[in-house]
């Protein structure tokens, strides 16, 4: 509506088509991130307005707000990831949001600088939370079953305890260990060196490598005073 | 034979393509009707945004038509689709039989000046605020006064304007929408203006519809919303802020006067303009209001064979049962011109289509110009000159109109001469041309989905008019994401799957009745199957309608027509065991009678109608002076003597209903109370009935009945479910009777009122029938919160279910009247009949698909899929989900559970997404860097 309504908004973003916010995946808004995107904007129907049967829209909500918690975690803004729900003719609320996202994006500058991540370091963080996609799907079919009727409860779910002690038990550590298997891969690293390039103190690193070690992921190499993958 | 005369519209509807750019350049600024003359609009203009076609047309106010003094549009228009010549046409068609669905017309109150309507600016018609709320409306969405362009922080509504008036230019009967209308603005206005009072003085709430009752409590619960039950009427205007003074009365406050920024009029609906002209032309007959008249056992007949009509022309309905009679029109039409179905029909042939798979991907671009639409902003040479540069892109060029027939044919002709296997169309938006260029590919020996649109319109040139260099660069970046896409499509087929064409019809009510015998009538087999061991459902305990309509004799009239007609074959005593199948291929075990037997049909319905509650309260079941309102009926039916010998007889209304447990409006019980106490004057006079009510529900005509009622001295009460009308058997201080006093504040009076009662009848809720739950799992569909079946929309497919083939009418759906069972039976079977009628049902190639190896069934994908279209089967290599693709719908959710990606929607894969993704950013060095990301999902 907003094209027929000839209502202006800002040339800085390009639109994909999907036939539901629900087909949205969270490896198609890493893959932007990771090609260059500053933003992803997710617009889909309100909540309870399914086009479908399905309510996908609730679905495109949680990955919203979880890949959200995961962003923060590693350092990314997740300012950077919006969702907003519109009905077809609701133009206005499209051209209101997407112009107030870029402009915030805007501010923000490139995705790192605000960060203060370098292209390598950032280039680790996305491949890290991409290589956990699979894991994650699991995780939020598994134990992530919750279902509201408004935007407010998901939200308030999503910001609430629980959740905070299931992102900690499920997902945190995990993210760590991808970063650290990332780095591994490349070459051999010790723990200090390991701690200050993912800005964590040696000792949770070196509980990291020491529980992967105990399932063989990773070796410590006596002669370099270092840790390699295992499997290498 | 019919004439139509189509007035000129000026312009070529075959040449416009809708640019606006005459609106823009023509001269003429006057009122737009469409958004109620607040905002203005042009001589040439397009009637609405969604309009359809969307197409301009000149209406009186041109220059040109007036005095020829200007011709700016013909000049501007780029198509040439500006003809002044055109002139009144008549169109003559010989049809078999005829729709009538003129509609409404809504009240309009400055006839009357009304509530100041007219004279003061910040009085508003709730049309006129409709559109105040609507973001193509005057200001964008923004609600704003008349008076100051402002904001207004406080606004009235007020209901029954033009409603349930016995007073000369109003109408009697009551509009049956405003009530709920009225609360979807409240709501909406607390939406759009942060803090605002809403306070909507109204007579009886009438919240009479499917889940209308809980939509009333949301908007009574949002903060600074009042609801104030009062006879209310404008008393003028502050001069100074021209606010808006409305006076009102309350029992505890006596008269008041409030100031308001803003009052909103609920206007009610009139009969079409000029029914009268209508009737005549013709040949119908209206009723005494202006509505067609219409018979209750067949509402969508006309008094003349082969003239149907749906929507308001019946009376005031809300848009559900405008759908549901539009679709049982169509089947009543069906029925009538059976006999003749197909003759019209002309089956296209498609050459057969070039294996382009082991092709490389040869892509051919055509960017629009759209006339000046997207060439004034978009560069469309150099976007062209661009797209030959892009990867496997063999050709490309520039059309004026790429949707127009001369340039359908340019495409095809390339696809030919260069060998193109893939082809972009660089123009709109898909929503709207996407089917004429598959239809182009088709033509050209191609697979449809070999087509991709790069919306370089609404997306682009419509929405950055400003900034040409820009958007034409956006355009590129839309081109070359849509060239990267195209490249990974892949070729899908529309299957076909044969449609068993009977179908099964549950409840052998007079929904269940009605639905199979118009869906017999156009040469289905019907299988009618019921639980008790007659057919009549309901209707068996009802004997007389309001308006008058015999229902036992209509009964067994319509028992004898469902037990005579050969393509019916009905199984009483009979319960389904088990169904299988879907959409055009069902099977059904039924048992009846002891034996056991299978059904094979295309479709079902569900018409298994409801139940009457047995109340828990009043002493029902203790005294057997206390009944439901169906008893009454039934022993009125009967002349029962101590009902007609009553000297004072009490209704309470609400019983079980509008309450925690059952938080909806039966919506008959105030008709059915409305009409027991007029039969009872009839056979007593001298009775006293008092009918105690929370609101009384009377809507639409049945208005008339309750004035009726109220003219006959039945005394209506009013309660609040809080202190509820009190019960006990006592002894008159009269004359000794015994008899049930009832007590409940009086609140007119503001003290306790008792009455004796010699006979209690208790409006019991309307509640799901039994079996609803278990049908609901059999056939895979879903319940509301109340526990009635759930319609695929409530709107827009009000009896449809989502899962396909499945339909749903009569109380199974909702309680309802019997006029509106029999509109919603013929909707059901005209609903099956688009079904029915086809040997096949077609299956999108849009559909998902399982890739077995990766697939761990865990059954994520199964448990979101709410169309049942994924199942798992054994497969050599153990379980695995599959998808029937008749089912799926393609919105894709599966993919996104799928916590291996083995279950991938055709048309919108990973690939397909990832490559668009990727060519978001033009450089090809970070499509390698992209792939190594890649490399680790």
């Amino acid at each position: 509506m907003a094209g027929v309504s000839r209502l202006q908004y800002t040339t800085e973003m390009r639109l994909i088509r999907v036939m539901c916010t629900g087909r949205v995946d969270s490896s198609h808004v890493l893959r932007a991130f990771s090609k260059g995107a500053d933003g992803v904007f997710i617009g889909g129907c309100r909540l309870g307005e399914c086009n479908y049967t399905t309510h996908g829209n609730h679905q495109a909500l949680k990955l919203v707000l979880l890949f959200k918690k995961v962003f923060e975690r590693v350092g990314l803004n997740p300012e950077r990831l919006r969702l907003e729900f519109m009905s077809g003719s609701d133009a206005n609320i499209f051209v209101e949001s997407v112009n107030d996202f870029v402009t915030g994006v805007k501010e923000l500058g490139p995705l790192g600088e605000s960060e203060g991540l370098a292209k390598d370091e950032l280039e680790l963080k996305l491949k890290a939370i991409t290589k956990l996609i699979p894991y994650i799907r699991v995780v939020e079919n598994e134990r992530l079953r919750v279902h509201f009727d408004t935007q407010e409860e998901y939200q308030e779910f999503y910001s609430g305890e629980e959740m905070d002690r299931l992102f900690d038990e499920l997902i945190a550590d995990k993210l760590v260990i991808s970063q650290i298997m990332l780095l591994l891969r490349e070459k051999p690293l010790s723990t200090g060196d390991i701690s200050q390039i993912l800005g964590l103190t040696p000792s949770e690193i070196f509980r990291h490598l020491n529980n992967s070690a105990r399932q063989g992921l990773v070796k410590y190499e006596e002669s370099q005073d270092r840790f390699a993958l295992g499997l290498s | 034979m019919v004439t139509l005369t189509k007035k000129p519209r000026y312009v070529d509807e075959s040449k416009c393509t809708g640019c606006t750019t005459c609106v823009e350049n023509c001269p003429v600024v006057y009122p737009d009707p469409f958004n109620q003359g607040i905002s203005k609009n042009k001589a040439i203009h397009i009637y609405f945004s969604q309009a359809i076609p969307l197409v301009a047309y000149i209406d009186e106010s041109c220059r040109y038509l007036k005095d020829k003094t200007c011709t700016i549009c013909e000049a501007v228009c780029q198509n040439d689709a500006i003809d002044f010549n055109q002139t009144e046409e008549k169109i003559e068609l010989k049809v078999g039989s005829v729709i009538l669905s003129p509609g409404l017309e809504p009240f309009n109150p400055e006839l009357r000046q009304d509530y100041g309507y007219g004279k003061y600016e910040n009085v508003v018609t709730s049309m006129d605020f409709e559109r105040l709320l609507s973001s193509t409306g005057p200001y964008e969405g923004e609600v704003l006064r008349n008076s100051d362009l402002k904001p207004p922080q406080k606004i009235a509504w007020i209901q029954c304007v033009g409603s349930r008036q016995v007073i000369e230019g109003g109408n009697s009967y009551c509009s049956a929408v405003c009530c709920t209308y009225t609360q979807k603005q409240v709501i909406l206005t607390k939406d759009h203006l942060e803090g605002v009072e809403c306070t909507v003085f109204h007579n009886d709430i009438r919240s009479f519809g499917k889940d209308f009752e809980r939509f009333y409590e949301r908007a009574e619960e949002l903060s600074n919303v009042r609801f104030v039950r009062s006879y209310t009427s404008v008393a003028g205007e502050n001069p100074e802020n021209k606010n808006v003074i409305v006076r009102y009365s309350t029992f505890e406050d006596g008269v008041k006067e409030e100031e308001f920024d803003m009052v909103v009029l609920s206007i009610g609906l009139n009969p079409p303009a000029d029914y009268e002209g209508l009737a005549k032309k013709f040949g119908i007959e209206l009723e005494e209001h202006g509505f067609c008249k219409i018979d209750p056992s067949d509402p969508i007949k006309t008094s003349r064979p082969g003239i149907f009509i749906s929507g308001a022309f019946q009376g005031p309905m809300d848009i559900p049962e405008a759908v549901m009679t539009a679709s049982g029109a169509s089947s009543q039409c069906g029925e009538f011109l059976d006999y003749r179905r197909g003759d019209l029909a002309i089956e296209k042939v498609y050459p057969s289509e070039r294996d382009v798979s082991m092709e490389e991907p040869r892509v051919g671009v055509f960017v629009c110009h759209c006339g000046a639409n997207i060439g004034r902003v978009v560069d469309v040479p150099s976007a062209v000159e661009y797209a030959l540069t892009l990867p496997h892109v063999v050709y490309a060029q520039e059309q004026l109109f790429a949707c127009a027939t001369n340039s359908a044919q340019e495409i095809t002709d390339m696809i030919k001469e260069k060998g193109l296997n893939r082809v972009v169309v660089a123009a709109c938006t898909p929503r709207t041309h996407e089917p004429t260029f598959r239809e182009t590919l088709r033509e050209a020996g191609i697979n449809q989905y070999y087509l991709e649109m790069a919306n370089i319109r609404e997306h682009c040139s419509w929405v950055h008019s400003k900034e040409k260099e820009t958007a034409t660069k956006k355009a590129k970046d839309i081109i070359r994401m849509s060239v990267a896409r195209v490249c990974h499509l892949e070729p899908l087929q529309e299957f076909e799957l044969p449609v068993n064409k009977a179908a099964l019809v549950l409840g052998g009510g007079l929904a269940g009745m009605n639905s199979a015998l118009s869906i017999a009538e156009q040469g289905h087999e019907v299988y009618l199957v019921e639980k008790d061991a007659e057919l009549g459902g309901i209707a068996r305990r009802i004997h007389h309608t309001l308006e008058g309509l015999d229902v036992q004799e209509y009964l067994d009239d319509l028992r004898r027509r469902v037990y005579r007609h050969p393509l019916i074959h009905v199984y009483t005593d009979a319960d389904v065991t088990k169904s299988d199948g879907y959409v055009g291929n069902f099977v059904t075990e039924i048992e009846s009678e002891g034996r056991s037997m299978e059904i094979k049909h295309g479709v079902v319905i569900i018409a298994t109608g409801a139940e009457v509650s047995v109340p828990d309260e009043y002493l029902y079941g203790e005294d057997d002076r206390v009944m439901t309102h169906l008893e009454l009926e039934e022993r009125l039916a009967a002349a029962d003597e101590r009902i007609t010998g009553a000297q004072s007889l009490v209704m309470i209304q609400c019983v079980g209903c509008r309450n925690e447990d059952r938080d909806y409006c039966s919506r008959v019980c105030c008709s059915e109370s409305v009409k027991n106490a007029l039969k009872l004057k009839e056979a007593n006079p001298e009775m006293d009935i008092y009918i105690l009510f929370r609101d009384i529900r009377t809507y639409g005509f049945n208005e008339d009945y309750y004035r009726e009622a109220a003219g006959k001295n039945v005394t209506f009460i009013r309660y609040e479910p809080e202190n509820n009308p009190q019960i006990e058997p006592a002894t008159s201080y009269e004359d000794d009777r015994n008899i049930l006093r009832v007590t409940l504040p009086d609140y007119v009076l503001g003290k306790k009122m008792e009455i004796d009662a010699d006979i209690v009848a208790l409006a019991a809720a309307v509640v799901p029938s039994e079996t609803t739950k278990e049908v609901a799992g059999m056939f895979k569909v879903t319940l509301s919160p109340d526990g009635f079946f759930k319609e695929a929309h409530v709107k827009l497919r009000p009896v449809d279910f989502g899962t396909e083939g499945v339909f749903l009418c009569g109380m199974a759906h909702y309680p309802k009247l019997i006029s509106e069972t029999v509109n919603q039976a013929y909707g059901a079977a005209g609903r099956a009949l688009t079904l029915l009628s086809h040997d096949t049902v077609v299956a999108s190639g849009s559909v998902c698909e399982v890739e077995e190896d990766k697939c761990i069934s865990c059954g994520a994908c199964i448990e979101f899929c709410t169309y049942g279209a994924i199942e798992f089967y054994e497969s050599p290599q153990g379980r695995k989900a599959r998808v029937n693709p008749v089912l799926c719908k393609g919105d894709g959710l599966c993919n996104r559970v799928c916590p291996t990606g083995a279950i991938q929607l055709k048309h919108f894969t990973d690939k397909e997404i990832l490559s668009e993704i990727d060519a978001m950013i033009s450089e090809t060095k970070a499509v390698q860097q992209a792939d190594k990301v890649a490399g680790g999902v």
